[in-house]
């Protein structure tokens, strides 16, 4: 009979288009009220159809290992001994393995003994040239540079934003616990403490210890960790508790050359208020 | 195709080809002793002699790759270096033409393997070395109005910094300068003398339009069978959807039909085998990616396999582990998977079926992809394998956390997530597309012995892949060379026998089908190498020792057969990098039958012929 196949065909086609809907009507309409985490089938095992991700509204999720352009990990606000420390070295390993030979660095010195130190004065990258591979992540001996997930750089300037300077680039280690705790876990055990590879070694020469690893995926809990080891601890029982280390990521350790920089300071505050804010929410909406 | 009074075809070992070489030619037939070489050097007056030998008489009737390398400042010439290989399996014959760097020429072997021609084009382009015989040695990648030949050593391109990463000015007087501001375009780029830049602007005459194709085809009336016909060049590209990319084919036209058709291809080109140079070896994994951007995990194996050749003939070279293999063949397979469901989606978009299908057929790849980003973190610029082994294990689990960034939250094991891909999904999906488009009226009619490339064509076009498969030859680098953990696994080379589209769309279901057989294979492998280790070197090394030598690394692509041609100069006190890199792309290859394969054929036809090819241009261009 003529026009079978036509049927048939568009049969296809109906069925295809109603699956496209399937994991809207499973939620019948949660996709825009209530929790965003009742979402967790939306890429999963089971899923059919061809959906439809409303970004920015909702994003897609990324999982632990994504990479994005680089950030360099720096101890919380509230870190007990060293807040807003540096863990990056200086080293070069990660301008010396970068393919595209993205990363700019510039050693610390000593002001009076000109000797090196192990603190990087400055540290740029730059993201148009900057691929995405991985690699600094990969052999830095120190864990000190790691891949992002916030992949939304897009700017009207590149000459003025693309450039990320070391107070741009810095970011807690909270942050980093929170978009990858199992790496974050991974690597802690490996060090064998929680603490800065180098910190480990100097408190064993001291002849104490560092914080032992525990298995733990909550930021506030690796900073309580820390604040019950420090050699004096601060007085403040519900710090730990009460905040979840949303940590400036300049406070304290940015050159002055950078501190001095209005606009870049007013850009910062501006993101880590918004980031807050976000955070709050999230909490609010019962996490 | 030849004459007939040939000699039966040796079929002995490597070693006895080239005794039989040396003995037929013992002036111009000479082992190539260099340390870490293999094969012949043969002088130049004799080439193609031998060339011929070793077709007809000796059985290596597949030339796989043709490509230069320039020695300067180590012995001062200019290398031809071919690889040839059987089509029943087996290693390679590697025989060179050297040439003084100056005046370089060499015989054109087109006569014998019509195959090198892109090659030969390509290697008088990027090295200029010319070749004798050759009916269209022009350039290729580069334009016309290009000055120097960019692969020689002592070429530097616009932006150059150092001959080799890493660079000095990074570390640790790390002092940022953007490219541009340094070198700033217009003033850094040369051009011929002989180039007269006012020629080139388009003054937009319908002639100019047509003398520029370079073809010396005019506008002009001519008769066929008594109907007055205009004969018609017609561009189709480079800015056009059928072409999958920035691809150009200028098609000389009667009517309708096709009487010639000429690829233009450059547009992407970004001298990828220069930046291999420039970089240090582990610095090109991440560039492999970028070739044939759809399936990059194969890439890197490619890249990987040739470098650890190179490195097991050093002292501290361990071979991957069996997980790690078994990883390296999960990802590869899982990549041809994601190409052939591509490539029959794009085939049927270029039929005019305009994006349903593509959307059907793309839909399965979305889950693959998931899982390649949480297990190398990227969905298509993988980085995933390493000399010696693969980046990280598998994770445990498919893992997103809830954080500042990312609102969604999920978690699921890996070994179920690919369980359930592998033996659920991905069946159902090759089965849903076998039904919705074998029986097709509308796709039968359109592919059905049309783009008809018969088998010796395909072998003498150095084609690979699906396109030489379904033109009956049954040659797969799985099976001809095997590598990884290919012996112990169970599948078939899919073949087919018509060489037309519709025999390539099938042959892609078939190859997908086996890839699934493979996969399935696997999964306990999998299971039963857990908490082996996956990389069998010293991790913290960043910036191996490759030994003195020359490796060449091939693997079945996806999209026919791709191979790295690594050598290494070995500077024991320096940072070490490639002294040559070449990739043999098989998107560039198999281009070369295109013209062949449109001939007669419906300006139609060759957007469909042209997707069954399945090319991606960031390969063909490189």
């Amino acid at each position: 009979m003529y026009g079978m196949g036509i049927l048939k065909g568009l049969g296809v086609t109906i069925r295809h288009f109603f699956e496209s809907y399937a994991e809207d009507i499973r939620y019948s309409g949660r996709r825009y009220f209530g929790a965003k985490s009742d979402f967790s089938e939306r890429q999963g095992i089971d899923t059919r159809g061809v959906y439809t991700v409303q970004y920015p509204e909702e994003k897609i999720a990324v999982p632990e290992r994504f990479r994005f352009v680089p950030f360099l990990v720096v101890n919380d606000a509230d870190h007990p001994e060293a807040p807003g420390e540096d863990w990056c070295t200086s080293c070069g390993i990660c301008s010396k393995v970068c393919p595209p030979q993205c990363i700019w660095i510039v050693r610390g010195e000593d002001p009076v003994t000109k000797r090196p130190i192990p603190q990087p004065e400055a540290f740029y990258i730059d993201t148009d040239i900057c691929m995405n591979c991985g690699y600094c992540a990969e052999f830095c001996p120190f864990d000190a540079i790691k891949m992002d997930h916030d992949y939304e750089l897009a700017s009207y300037d590149r000459t003025t934003y693309h450039i990320h300077d070391k107070a741009r680039l810095s970011k807690p280690f909270s942050y980093w616990m929170s978009i990858a705790p199992t790496t974050a876990n991974e690597e802690a055990r490996d060090r064998g403490s929680w603490e800065h590879s180098d910190v480990v070694k100097e408190k064993k020469k001291a002849g104490g210890a560092a914080v032992a690893y525990t298995p733990t995926e909550s930021p506030a809990e690796v900073l309580a960790l820390l604040k019950a080891n420090a050699p004096k601890p601060e007085p403040e029982p519900e710090a730990a508790a009460a905040s979840t280390a949303v940590a400036s990521p300049v406070a304290g350790e940015a050159p002055a050359a950078e501190a001095a920089d209005g606009e870049k300071a007013a850009r910062l505050a501006k993101r880590e208020a918004a980031l807050a804010r976000k955070r709050a929410a999230k909490e609010q909406s019962g996490e | 195709m030849t004459d007939q009074t040939l000699a039966p075809v040796q079929t002995g070992t490597i070693e006895n080809a080239i005794e039989f070489l040396k003995a037929r030619y013992p002036d111009s037939v000479k082992d190539d002793t260099r340390s870490g070489y293999s094969g012949v050097v043969v002088s130049k007056s004799q080439l193609v002699d031998v060339a011929r030998t070793l077709r007809d008489e000796l059985g290596f009737d597949y030339l796989s790759s043709a490509t230069a390398v320039d020695y300067l400042g180590v012995s001062d010439h200019m290398e031809m270096v071919y690889h040839a290989y059987r089509t029943s399996g087996g290693p390679p014959l590697v025989f060179k033409a050297q040439t003084e760097r100056s005046n370089a020429e060499v015989p054109s072997l087109i006569d014998v393997w019509p195959g090198v021609d892109f090659q030969e084009r390509e290697a008088w382009d990027l090295f200029g070395i010319r070749f004798a015989g050759h009916p269209n040695l022009k350039r290729i990648l580069m334009w016309d109005g290009f000055e120097g030949h960019p692969m020689r050593k002592d070429w530097r391109e616009a932006y150059y910094e150092e001959d080799q990463k890493p660079f000095e000015s990074r570390w640790p007087r790390g002092y940022i300068r953007r490219a541009e501001e340094l070198n700033v375009y217009g003033r850094n780029v040369r051009y011929p003398d002989d180039l007269d830049l006012g020629a080139l602007k388009d003054d937009s005459a319908e002639e100019s339009l047509y003398s520029g194709m370079g073809l010396g085809v005019d506008v002009s009336a001519y008769e066929t069978e008594g109907i007055k016909t205009d004969k018609l060049v017609v561009n189709l590209g480079p800015h056009h959807p059928s072409t999958h990319g920035v691809f150009r084919m200028v098609v000389t036209l009667d009517g309708e039909t096709v009487l010639s058709l000429e690829p233009v291809m450059g547009y992407l080109h970004r001298n990828h085998e220069k930046i291999g140079e420039r970089n240090a070896w582990l610095h090109n994994m991440p560039f492999t990616d970028r070739l044939d951007y759809i399936s990059s995990m194969s890439n890197n194996l490619g890249y990987a396999l040739a470098v650890e050749d190179l490195l097991a003939s050093g002292a501290r070279y361990a071979p991957p582990s069996y997980r790690a293999e078994a990883i390296r063949v999960l990802m590869v397979e899982l990549t041809r998977i994601v190409n052939h469901f591509w490539a029959i989606g794009f085939l049927l978009n270029d039929l005019g079926a305009f994006f349903t299908p593509a959307l059907y057929a793309i839909a399965e790849r979305e889950k693959i992809l998931d899982f390649f980003e949480a297990t190398a973190g990227s969905r298509m610029m993988c980085n995933y394998m390493r000399f010696q082994g693969v980046a990280k294990d598998l994770p445990e689990r498919i893992r997103s956390t809830a954080n500042l960034l990312n609102d969604r939250v999920r978690d699921f094991n890996t070994m179920d997530y690919l369980t359930e891909m592998i033996t659920e999904r991905l069946p159902r999906a090759i089965d849903d597309l076998d039904r919705y488009l074998t029986d097709s009226e509308i796709v039968k009619s359109r592919t059905i012995g049309v783009g008809y490339l018969p088998p010796e064509m395909a072998i003498a076009y150095s084609t690979a892949g699906p396109l030489l498969r379904a033109s009956g030859i049954p040659y797969d680098v799985r099976r001809a060379e095997p590598y990884s953990i290919y012996p112990d696994l169970d599948f078939d080379v899919a073949v087919r026998y018509n060489g037309d589209i519709y025999d390539r769309y099938l042959i892609r279901l078939d190859e997908m089908r086996e890839s699934v057989r493979i996969l399935k294979q696997v999964l306990p492998r999998l299971e039963k190498s857990q908490g082996e280790s996956i990389f069998s070197g010293n991790k913290a090394i960043y910036m191996p020792r490759v030994p003195v030598g020359e490796a060449y690394g091939r693997v079945e692509n996806p999209k026919g057969e791709l191979g790295y041609y690594v050598v290494s100069e070995g500077d024991p006190k320096g940072p070490q990098n490639p002294w040559r890199y070449h990739v043999r792309a098989p998107s560039f290859i198999n281009l070369t039958a295109l013209g062949a394969m449109c001939k007669g054929h419906k300006v139609a036809d060759v957007v469909a012929i042209l997707g069954s090819i399945d090319i991606v241009l960031g390969e063909t261009d490189r």
